[in-house]
């Protein structure tokens, strides 16, 4: 089984973006779950969702204690939420940064989906979406297959800006 | 003119969304209120807004109370502090769900009961905690999670329902001016009896509209005759300095629908009917005012 | 169709499909994506049904009396608070032998305020004579809610059925979910005494004490006849659409030295933490018991039982195990767990079967310095 948490915050897409992972690894013909944590969220409070991925059903529910790859789409949570906690010891970490962020031992991936997003003028509510181009970002890594990406993408959104930006998060990332 | 005390009654870190209005027309109130108050709310943002376990971002006593229960809890409360000879302010601080849908029946007997008490309905016209639903307070036209089209029905009447029990003070008021608020709750306040203040609440994630506008779109409201600012006390009603200036020169109603998510494609149907309400509320609250009817 | 979805999507999927004539919505969390997405389905039509926003829960049930009575299909969804505003209205329902089918997303009660999973708000509607399921998957939350309407609608049932979801653990976790055609699956509804003007009658009318309690045992002979008529139906859900169900659903039970009974989504969880067991040579199984109303008939005999409450009746104890004893006589190690959304691991469960004291209480979390 492979675990993922995604840090963000209310409103940036977080929950979507574990949804949109577990669709995709649907697709790719894997058994996958999603949840979010739900604290008091409000716009702009974090949130954490939990993503995992396995060839057998999957018959757990309880919170993800030991991720094999911690997703942070806001770098601000790191702040006051120890997005590190229980990362496995090869454990991943992809970062929503414009440089590179240094977490010690773990392999770090960086890139910049805001800029992204940006640049695709995938902005809702002045607010740039990052769910859709960080599935880009997690085909790239081997999570899930950028055919399924696509396809999970288009199920869930009509508007085509969101494939365009997971395609150039895909070009972008350097693993 | 009254100064607005700077002691703040409501702490950092609440859990509001950035430009939430409740948030807002709560710390005037508060202000206004003093440290000699309880807070009863139903389930409603304020709920969650004030934190959760073991904190709370409020510097005055809250009971939280279940949904339809506030108005009768509050009841309870102020009869209690009378047989005791307390003075504390007994406020509820609702939202529209909680006040004209399932918490009407309690507000009903609590008004018509006399109850000495403050009810504050902070109305951004749908369920918002739960996120966005419709609510008898929602306008017409207007597109929520349960009313995907666009609401059909109109918005009920509050105040109306409130002023057919013959309150010794009514008034309206909207967070987008907090010093005519602040100057509501206190005359509230100096008034035995049961009191109303119904204030709109612009909410930026359900009306869909950029954070830092909240002022904007609670203007607008005003400017455009959608809201409109008065005071009814022991039945008799003035109309406030910004809504008498929008009675002389309105600015377009479209103005203030176009700059929310939520009245996006409106029909020019839904637009007459807001138009049609608004202008009969005004025509109304004017001739009330000049003692007509 | 595959697709995924959450469980609170999956019994709005299911309910598409069943065609409601009437559907009354209230929002209350962690339940109102039902609501939310049946609004979704009547707006673009793919949905033909009144949908009634009302004002209340209490109101809710009521509007769904009403239109039942008549002859309609009617169906609502709540939680917690909301169901118990309804509760009157709740008793209401079965005792008018209307076929109503509820969804109710468990949560837990204020104060203080906790929108996370227990089972205390359905299981304090247990005596009320609704048919009550629990489910603990996406897949099984749409499939029961398609099997509900024909159980209730039977001729021999005609009393409302409440299918029961955690909050958040599964209203809001997204797996896999097949839905299919039901076809004839579900019949056209027909209330053998639906309001009609060309042959009136009263309805609940007073009825006297020489007269009522014939009422109340009529409830319990349709609930008893329930027991075949779910058979019944799952097995011809099973033939037609491929997925078995049953009033269990037993892990690894036929040699088990110790079983764990539970509900929910503990239940399936529960698996995991057999196959732990396992491993080190316990002969563990997990039985996840389903329709909790009627009760069902376990065979208990020869093994330790550790039961978790996700639920509590005061000054008496866990309501499962409690139930568990009174009708089977056994002794069981009843652990109080998972309340308010308190978070229950498989280890956790593991560790409650390896430390099992039969005939104790223990709650989980709770030590001595509390």
């Amino acid at each position: 089984m492979y675990e993922i948490r995604i840090h963000s915050r209310g409103g940036q897409g977080g929950v979507t973006a574990a949804r949109l992972l577990a669709l995709a690894a649907f697709r790719d013909g894997k058994h996958a779950t999603a949840c979010p944590f739900y604290g008091a969220e409000r716009r702009g409070a974090p949130v954490v969702s939990f993503v995992r991925i396995d060839d057998r059903p999957i018959r757990v529910y309880s919170q993800i204690r030991s991720p094999d790859l911690v997703v942070v789409l806001d770098t601000s949570v790191m702040e006051t939420v120890d997005v590190l906690q229980g990362l496995k010891e090869d454990g991943k970490v992809l970062i929503n940064a414009t440089h590179g962020v240094d977490l010690g031992d773990y392999k770090t991936y960086n890139i910049d989906l805001t800029g992204i997003a940006l640049r695709e003028k995938l902005v809702i509510a002045g607010s740039p979406i990052l769910n859709t181009p960080v599935l880009g970002a997690l085909a790239k890594m081997g999570i899930v297959s950028v055919e399924s990406v696509t396809s999970a993408i288009s199920e869930m959104f009509s508007d085509e800006r969101n494939v365009h930006a997971a395609k150039a998060a895909f070009q972008e990332l350097v693993i | 003119m009254t100064e607005i005390p700077k002691e703040e009654y409501i702490l950092k870190c609440t859990s509001a969304c950035a430009g939430c209005s409740s948030s807002l027309i709560l710390r005037y109130v508060l202000k206004a209120a003093g440290a000699d108050t309880v807070l009863v709310i139903p389930a409603c943002c304020t709920s969650v807004i004030q934190g959760i376990y073991p904190n709370t971002a409020m510097n005055v006593p809250i009971y939280n109370v279940a949904f339809a229960a506030a108005a009768a809890c509050a009841s309870g409360m102020s009869e209690a502090f009378l047989k005791a000879g307390k003075k504390t302010n007994v406020i509820v601080y609702a939202g529209d769900g909680g006040t004209v849908d399932i918490g009407i029946q309690a507000l009903s007997g609590a008004f018509e009961r006399n109850t000495n008490f403050l009810y504050i309905c902070y109305d951004n016209e749908a369920y918002g905690n739960t996120g966005m639903q419709r609510s008898g307070s929602t306008p017409t036209g207007a597109r929520t999670t349960t009313t995907p089209g666009g609401k059909m029905r109109i918005k009920k009447d509050l105040a109306g329902i409130v002023a057919a029990h013959n309150p010794p003070y009514l008034a309206t008021a909207c967070s987008a001016y907090p010093k005519d608020l602040f100057s509501k709750v206190r005359k509230a306040l100096s008034i035995e009896g049961p009191k109303f203040i119904h204030v709109l609440a612009p909410c930026p994630p359900g009306w869909r509209y950029p954070s830092e506008r909240t002022i904007d779109v609670g203007k607008l409201a005003v400017k455009s005759g959608m809201w409109i600012l008065y005071e009814r006390e022991f039945g008799k009603v003035t109309i406030n300095g910004p809504s008498r200036a929008a009675m002389i020169k309105p600015i377009p109603i479209e103005d203030y629908l176009s700059v929310q998510g939520r009245f996006k494609g409106i029909t020019s149907e839904a637009t007459d009917i807001l138009k049609s309400q608004a202008e009969k509320a005004a025509k109304r609250l004017k001739l009330e005012e000049e003692g007509i009817c | 169709m595959l697709t995924i979805a959450t469980g609170n999507k999956a019994v709005a999927a299911a309910v598409k499909e069943i065609k409601p004539d009437v559907v009354a919505a209230y929002p209350i969390t962690p339940q109102t994506e039902i609501v939310e997405q049946i609004a979704e389905y009547v707006a673009s039509g793919e949905l033909d049904s009144r949908y009634i926003p009302v004002e209340s829960e209490h109101s809710a049930m009521a509007a769904c009396i009403g239109a039942s009575v008549t002859g309609a299909r009617s169906f609502t969804a709540t939680s917690s608070h909301g169901l118990f505003y309804m509760h009157e209205m709740v008793n209401w329902a079965a005792g008018a032998r209307l076929p109503i089918v509820m969804a109710n997303v468990n949560r837990a009660l204020g104060p203080g305020w906790n929108v996370w999973a227990e089972h205390t708000d359905s299981l304090q509607e247990r005596d009320t004579g609704w048919l009550q399921v629990y489910v603990s998957t996406v897949q099984e939350a749409y499939d029961a809610t398609l099997m509900a309407f024909r159980i209730a609608e039977h001729q021999d049932v005609l009393l409302p059925v409440m299918i029961n979801l955690d909050g958040f653990t599964l209203s809001h976790i997204m797996q896999s979910l097949e839905t299919v055609d039901p076809g004839d699956f579900v019949p056209p509804i027909q209330l053998p005494y639906a309001i009609d003007p060309a042959n009136p009658a009263g309805y609940g009318t007073l009825t006297g004490p020489n007269d009522y309690f014939r009422f109340r045992w009529d409830m319990e002979r349709s609930m008893r006849d329930s027991v075949h008529v779910i058979k019944e139906t799952e097995e011809d859900f099973g033939r037609r659409f491929g997925r078995s169900y049953g009033f269990t659903e037993d892990y690894l039970c036929e040699d088990a030295e110790v079983v764990v009974i539970s509900m929910g989504t503990l239940g399936k969880e529960a698996e995991v933490a057999i196959d732990l067991l396992r491993k080190e040579g316990v002969a563990a199984g997990a039985m996840r018991l389903r329709w909790l109303r009627p009760f069902p008939n376990l065979d208990l005999s020869g093994r330790d039982v550790v039961v978790i409450d996700r639920d509590y009746s005061f000054g008496f104890g866990g309501i499962i195990a409690n139930s568990l004893k009174a009708k089977f006589g056994v002794e069981p190690f009843s652990v109080i767990a998972g309340l308010g959304g308190q978070e229950v691991t498989y280890d956790d469960i593991a560790s409650f079967v390896r430390e099992r004291r039969t005939g104790e209480e223990y709650w989980f979390g709770v030590n001595d310095d509390v």
